[in-house]
C-alpha cells in the first residue's frame, strides 16, 4: 500500500514545463497543468496539436520521451516510475486508439488487470464471482453485449463498442486519474449518453477526470470544471465551460489568432 | 464425453517452475540393459524379454532387415541440421526391471514410484489421478497402468502393448503396421525393429471411454534410446481421449527418441490424441537433448469417424513430426492442432498430412509456431485430395511468431487436388509482439513480463482449448518455462 489518498492539500497532476519528443520532434514544448482530486478538466485542440502525446507521456508510453520539465503525480515524480507502476498508483488512459489483442479474452485480461492493481493496493484478490458479477454489472449499464466479454479484446468490436469497452475497463478498475483520449469520438448519441453517464458516475471528490475531446457535445453531458486549449504542443488559453461553447462558435482560428497577436493568454 | 476432472500434474509449486527444466532429474536405478547397438541378435533379445510370439519376431527382422537396406539414410529433407547419429551406440533394451516384469505396484521398485511421483504422476491407487488412467513408462518398459478395473468394467483395453500381445494377440496382429507400415520411413523401420513398450488401448463397440487414457513417457538411462509403439484403435460407435506427456533427464549428450503411434477409428468412432512434448531441449548453448523423431498417423477407416490430433510441442533439441490423418470413410474427419515452440537452440520441423480418399470428408489445421531465440521453426504440412473424395474439404491456418530477432519461421504448405469438387482454405500469418499491445496491458497494471506472455498464450489459444482444461493449464505453464530468458 502506498501513500494512496495522503497529501490531502497537493494537487493530484503537476505537469511542469513538459517537453516531450516523439524520435526527433519535439510535439510538446513547456506544457502546464494542474489537476486536483474532485477536478474535471477538458482539453481541446487541432488534430496534432499534441493531446494524444499528453496522455501517452503521462502513461509512460516508451517512445514519448520527456526532455525536459517534470510530472508530480500525488507530489511523486510520476516521469521515473514504469508504466504498470502508473497504472497501480491510480492513473488510467482510455485509448483513443485501442489495439486489438488476440486470444486474450475481455474477462480472462480485466480479471488479470484488477488482481495486479488490488494486489498493490493491499487488498486480496476476491472472489471470481464477485468479479463476474461486476463486470456484467457494469458492462449492462453501458450497453455492451454480455458476450462480449468473452470475446478477445478489441478484435472485432466496432469503433463504439471499443470506445465503451474502455469505459467499461475504467469503471471495473477504479482509477484515480482517468485520461480520457477522444472516448467520444465515433460514438452515436445514445452511446454518448450512457458513456457521459459512466463518466458521471466515476466522478467524486476522491478523483479526477481530463477529458481530451474535439467537441463540446460531450461537455452537454460531463460539466467540466476547467477547459484547456492545447496548440501546437502548448496550452495557450485556459478557461471554464463557456470557453468550449467559445471555441465551437469560432473555431481554433479564433484562439492562434489571439494567442499570435498576444492577446491575453491567462486562466 | 462428460468431461471427467483431468489431472492435476503440479507436484512442484509454479515457484519452482520458474526454474530451468524442473524434469531434469536422473533416477538412481540400475537398468537391465542390452549391449549397446544393433543387429539382429538385439532384436532377437528385445523379443524374447517380452516374450514375444513368432510371427511378432518375424515382423520385427523383416523391419530391421528393411531398415539395413536404407544404410542409414536419414530424411534429410527436413529443415533441421544434426551430426550424423552413430546407431551402434545407442542402448536398444533398458529396463528397471531385473527380472520380470512386476505383478503389482508393491515389487516395483520405490525408486520408480517415486520418480513418476516428482513428475506429479502418482501411481499409487488411492493416489492416482482422478479420472485418468495412466501408462507409465520408464525407458523401454511400462512400469503401471493404473484404473484397470474401471477399464476394463467398460470391456476398455488399456495396457502396455507387451501385454496387449499377450492379451489380445488378434488385435495387435490386425492393426500394427497397419497405418504406419515397416517400410513407411527411415525412423519408422528402425522403431519396428526395435520397439519397446508403448501403450495399447482398445474402446469396445458403442463405448464412450469414461476416463482419460494416458501415457507419460520417461527415458531415464543415458545413451538409451526410446522406440516407444502406440496402437489405439476405437471400434465402431466409441470414443476415447488420449493424452501423452514426456520428460527426459538433462544431459550432455543427445538421446534418440524414434515414436511410432498408429490410431485406427471405425464408423462412427471418434480419437482424440493430445501430447504434451517436454523431452529435454538442450542447454542454453544447443548441447545435449532430445532428437525427436516421431512418426504419428491415424486412419479415419470408418463412416463418420473423426481423428483429432492437438500437440504442444515445446521441449526436444529437434523435433521431426508430422501427425497425420487419412480420411478414408467418407464424411470422416481429420483435425491437427499444434504450437510449436522454439528457444534457444532448439529446431522444430513439424506439421501434418491429411490424405482425403472419402466423400464428403473434412480437414481442419491450425498450426502456431513459436520462434525465440534462435531456435528454427518450421510448419510443413501436406493436404492432398484424392480423385475420390468428392466434396472434400480443408481448412489450414498457419501462424508464426517471432521473439527477438535471431530466430527463424517457416511455413512450407503442399497443396496437392486431384479433385476439382475440394474446396480448400489456406491463411497464413508472421506477427511480432507489438509494442502497442505491450503497452495496453502494460497501462492496466500488468508488468511487461506477463504482458508477453498473455500474448504469447493468447496466440495459442485457438489450440489450447482443444486440450482438457488442466492440460491446458500446463501447457501454458510450460510456454512459459520454455521461454525463460527469451521474454521479459
Ligand atoms: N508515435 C508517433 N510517431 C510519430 N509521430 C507521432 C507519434 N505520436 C505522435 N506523433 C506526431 O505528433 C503530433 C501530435 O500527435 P498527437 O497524436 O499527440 O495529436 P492529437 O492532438 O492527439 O491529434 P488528434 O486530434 O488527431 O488525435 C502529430 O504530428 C503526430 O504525427
Ligand atoms: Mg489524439
Amino acid at each position: 500500500m502506498t501513500s494512496r489518498g495522503a497529501n490531502h492539500n497537493r494537487p493530484l497532476l503537476e505537469v511542469r514545463d513538459l517537453h516531450v519528443s516523439v524520435g526527433s520532434v519535439e510535439i510538446l514544448k513547456g506544457l502546464n497543468l494542474t489537476v486536483n482530486l474532485g477536478e474535471v478538466h477538458a482539453v481541446m485542440g487541432p488534430n496534432g496539436s499534441g493531446k494524444s502525446t499528453l496522455t501517452n507521456a503521462l502513461a509512460g508510453k516508451p517512445e514519448y520521451a520527456v526532455t525536459e520539465g517534470k510530472v508530480l503525480y500525488r507530489g511523486k515524480n510520476l516521469l521515473e516510475m514504469l508504466p504498470e507502476e502508473r497504472a497501480r498508483e491510480g492513473l488510467f488512459l482510455a485509448f483513443q486508439y485501442p489495439v486489438e489483442l488476440p486470444g486474450i479474452r475481455v474477462r480472462e485480461f480485466l480479471r488479470t488487470a484488477l488482481d495486479a492493481l488490488r494486489e498493490h493496493r493491499g487488498l486480496d484478490k476476491g472472489s471470481l464471482r464477485e468479479f463476474n458479477k461486476l463486470l456484467q454489472e457494469k458492462a449492462k449499464e453501458l450497453g455492451l453485449d454480455e458476450e462480449l466479454v468473452k470475446r478477445s479484446v478489441n478484435e472485432g468490436f466496432s469503433g463504439g463498442e471499443k470506445k465503451r469497452h474502455e469505459i467499461l475497463q475504467m469503471a471495473v478498475l477504479d482509477p484515480e486519474l482517468a485520461l480520457l483520449d477522444e472516448t467520444d469520438s465515433g460514438l452515436d448519441i445514445d452511446a454518448l449518453k450512457v458513456v457521459a453517464d459512466a463518466v458521471n458516475k466515476f466522478r467524486k471528490p476522491d478523483k479526477a477526470i481530463l477529458l481530451v475531446t474535439h467537441y463540446q457535445r460531450i461537455l452537454n453531458y460531463v460539466t467540466p470544471d476547467f477547459v484547456h486549449v492545447l496548440i501546437d504542443g502548448r496550452i495557450v488559453r485556459s478557461g471554464g465551460r463557456d470557453l468550449a461553447l467559445e471555441l465551437e462558435a469560432k473555431g481554433y482560428e479564433w484562439i492562434r489568432d489571439a494567442v499570435e497577436s498576444g492577446r491575453e493568454i491567462s486562466v | 464425453m462428460v468431461a471427467p476432472k483431468v489431472i492435476s500434474r503440479k507436484a512442484t509449486t509454479s515457484k519452482d517452475l520458474e526454474k530451468e527444466y524442473k524434469w531434469g532429474f536422473v533416477t538412481p536405478i540400475e537398468p537391465d540393459l542390452a549391449p549397446k547397438g544393433l543387429n539382429e541378435d538385439i532384436v532377437r533379445l528385445i523379443s524374447r524379454k517380452k516374450n514375444e510370439p513368432e510371427w511378432l519376431l518375424e515382423w520385427r527382422l523383416k523391419a530391421y532387415r528393411y531398415w539395413t537396406s536404407l544404410k542409414y539414410g536419414e530424411p534429410r529433407w527436413a529443415k533441421v541440421s544434426f551430426p550424423p547419429i552413430d546407431y551402434q551406440d545407442i542402448y536398444y533394451y533398458s529396463s528397471p526391471f531385473k527380472e520380470k516384469r512386476p505383478e503389482s505396484l508393491d515389487e516395483v521398485d520405490p525408486e520408480l514410484v517415486e520418480a513418476f511421483r516428482k513428475l506429479g504422476i502418482p501411481l499409487e491407487e488411492q493416489k492416482k489421478l482422478t479420472g485418468v488412467a495412466v501408462d507409465a513408462v520408464f525407458d523401454s518398459v511400462s512400469v503401471a497402468t493404473t484404473l484397470q478395473k474401471t477399464l476394463e468394467e467398460h470391456g476398455i483395453i488399456f495396457c502396455s502393448v507387451s501385454e496387449a500381445v499377450e492379451k489380445c494377440p488378434e488385435l495387435v496382429r490386425k492393426y500394427l503396421g497397419s497405418v504406419v507400415p515397416y517400410t513407411d520411413n527411415f525412423f519408422a523401420s528402425l522403431n519396428s525393429a526395435v520397439f519397446s513398450d508403448g501403450t495399447f488401448a482398445y474402446v469396445p463397440p458403442g463405448v464412450r471411454c469414461p476416463v482419460e487414457l494416458m501415457t507419460y513417457f520417461r527415458i531415464n538411462t543415458e545413451g538409451s534410446g526410446q522406440f516407444e509403439r502406440t496402437l489405439i484403435i476405437a471400434d465402431k460407435g466409441s470414443y476415447v481421449s488420449y493424452l501423452e506427456g514426456c520428460t527426459a533427464p538433462m544431459r550432455k549428450t543427445h538421446q534418440l527418441h524414434a515414436a511410432v503411434v498408429e490410431l485406427i477409428a471405425l464408423d462412427d468412432a471418434e480419437i482424440k490424441y493430445s501430447t504434451l512434448q517436454n523431452w529435454y531441449p538442450g542447454d542454453k548453448e544447443g548441447r545435449g537433448g532430445v532428437y525427436n523423431f516421431v512418426t504419428k498417423r491415424g486412419k479415419a477407416a470408418g463412416r463418420n469417424s473423426k481423428v483429432s490430433w492437438t500437440q504442444v510441442e515445446t521441449g526436444s533439441a529437434i523435433t521431426w513430426k508430422y501427425p497425420s490423418v487419412i480420411l478414408q470413410g467418407d464424411n470422416s474427419v481429420g483435425e491437427f492442432y499444434s504450437v510449436a515452440l522454439v528457444n534457444n537452440h532448439q529446431q522444430a520441423d513439424t506439421g501434418t498430412k491429411m490424405i482425403h480418399l472419402g466423400k464428403n470428408t473434412r480437414s481442419t489445421i491450425i498450426a502456431k509456431g513459436i520462434s525465440a531465440g534462435q531456435g528454427s521453426n518450421t510448419y510443413r504440412g501436406l493436404v492432398k485430395i484424392m480423385p475420390s473424395a468428392a466434396n472434400a474439404r480443408n481448412f489450414t491456418r498457419c501462424d508464426s511468431l517471432l521473439i527477438g530477432d535471431k530466430c527463424a519461421a517457416h511455413t512450407v504448405p503442399y497443396i496437392e487436388v486431384r479433385n476439382p469438387t475440394a474446396r480448400m482454405e489456406h491463411e497464413a500469418t508472421t506477427s511480432k509482439v507489438s509494442d502497442d499491445q505491450l503497452f495496453y496491458l502494460r497501462q492496466r497494471g500488468i508488468t511487461e513480463e506477463q504482458a508477453q506472455y498473455m500474448i504469447i498464450n493468447g496466440f495459442c489459444r485457438g489450440v489450447f482449448q482443444e486440450l482438457p482444461f488442466e492440460f491446458a493449464m500446463e501447457a501454458s505453464q510450460l510456454l512459459k518455462v520454455s521461454l525463460e530468458g527469451a521474454v521479459g
